[in-house]
């Protein structure tokens, strides 16, 4: 379960938000471009420090202004798909994907004695292992950022603008593969879009956004 | 043919100019770094005094250095207590090409490590990497490039550093005089044949290097 209570001083506005998350939701931040929805996902994933605040996650503060905690974002363990993927274009699938692994010759650690194979396979991936980024499409550095940032059991997935790049049939697509995600990991996910029908097909959750506050909050 | 009395000038040129290399590295690479990613008050003055030697005279790099490490300076006062001067040494040499090539590699290891993702940097962070980890598995790779043109930048200009070396170190024979304070007296003397084979040993010597680096980077790119 996650829980979000933030404060964050912007340039153009102040920042204000505050929901809650269980393991089996998927909560969408819905907003127009600049309303701070990946600011927010920066302050839970610990890349950015937010004003003020309290940031939970299974039970575990992150983050809390009170207390004068904050956890650096390498220990947070939240998964994080960025809205360019972000994969290392100097190393192969592979050495992606097990970038973030202790030992990525052993199972990672976990209950369901996880190993970066099975997951490329579980996304399709895994005759993908040699290539380097470059030479992939858009869809399949989608998924293989997915894997590299679920590989290490994060208890939180967060992604950013997961659909801009897609048309509808892949919009489509990429939507039920989520949903898929979603059951198989059963960790709370946070996805941020502009796009209200991307936000009705997923989100069990849509906090609307606009210039940092809450202006309404849907629950399914 | 090679009409060469003293070989003293190439190898002591070379010496300056790999030594000056490593010392330019191993201090803009820090630096660079920090001033690519941290945005601070000042920051822009900071940079444009440790731009300053590139685009000055080599003649004022010279007497600056005079200032500082001569017998009257505060650098030259300091060590003279302990009988020691650095002026017309051959490390006033190493001194000079240093400074000289230093914001050469400071600009082009800057822009490199700027021209880095620095969502690539944050996905690792959020992967549990530490910030060396970080610095040595993806920052630099992709900065290398870059990094290495600096590096080839600054060890030519070492190599070729003639105003300030003369203005702190002097033409001595035999122990400051590097190639082009060789060549250049060789001229004013009239000994054009020592001259010409320097001139032609270090023009094929940088044509190899460039062309070796360019050739290098091409292969990098697959």
């Amino acid at each position: 379960m996650l829980r979000v209570s933030i404060a964050k001083k912007l340039s153009y506005f102040n920042l204000s938000v505050e929901f809650q998350v269980e393991n089996n939701q998927i909560l969408v931040l819905c907003g127009p471009s600049g309303s701070g929805k990946t600011t927010i996902l920066e302050c839970i994933s610990g890349l950015f420090t937010p004003t003020g605040g309290a940031i939970e996650l299974a039970g575990n503060v992150l983050y809390s202004s009170d207390l004068d905690v904050n956890v650096p974002a390498k220990d947070r363990r939240v998964g994080y798909l960025f809205q360019d993927y972000a994969l290392f274009p100097h190393m192969t699938v592979r050495q992606n994907v097990v970038y973030g692994l202790r030992n990525p010759n052993k199972s990672a650690a976990g209950k369901n004695g996880l190993d970066y194979k099975q997951v490329l396979e579980s996304f399709g991936v895994p005759h993908l292992i040699d290539r380097f980024p470059g030479q992939l499409s858009g869809g399949e550095k989608q998924r293989v950022a997915l894997a590299r940032a679920l590989v290490v059991q994060p208890q939180l997935l967060l992604l950013d603008e997961p659909f801009s790049a897609l048309d509808n049939k892949s919009k489509q697509k990429l939507q039920q593969e989520i949903l898929r995600l979603h059951q198989d990991w059963q960790i709370p996910m946070v996805l941020v879009t502009h796009d209200e029908e991307d936000a009705l097909a997923l989100g069990d959750i849509i906090v609307s956004l606009h210039q940092g506050k809450v202006v309404e909050m849907k629950l399914r | 043919m090679i009409h060469l009395n003293d070989w003293f000038p190439i190898w002591l040129s070379l010496q300056v100019a790999f030594l000056s290399a490593a010392l330019v590295s191993v201090t803009s690479l820090p630096l660079a770094r920090l001033m690519a990613s941290k945005s601070f008050r000042g920051r822009d003055f900071l940079e444009a005094a440790i731009m300053l030697p590139l685009v000055l005279p080599p003649s004022v790099v010279g007497y600056g250095l005079l200032v500082m490490i001569g017998v009257n300076g505060p650098l030259g006062k300091l060590l003279g207590q302990f009988g020691l001067s650095l002026v017309f040494t051959k490390i006033a040499v190493v001194i000079a090409a240093t400074v000289v090539a230093f914001p050469l590699m400071y600009q082009s290891a800057r822009a490199a490590f700027a021209s880095v993702n620095p969502n690539l940097e944050k996905a690792a962070r959020t992967l549990g990497a530490g910030e060396l980890r970080i610095f040595f598995t993806v920052t630099l790779p992709l900065a290398w490039p870059g990094i290495m043109s600096g590096l080839v930048l600054a060890f030519a200009r070492a190599l070729g550093e003639f105003g300030a070396t003369l203005m702190v170190a002097g033409n001595i024979p035999g122990q400051t005089q590097t190639i082009p304070l060789a060549i250049y007296f060789a001229v004013e003397s009239g000994d054009s044949a020592t001259a010409s084979t320097l001139v032609a040993m270090i023009t094929v010597f940088c044509f190899l290097l460039i062309f070796w680096v360019n050739r290098w980077n091409k292969k990098r790119l697959h």
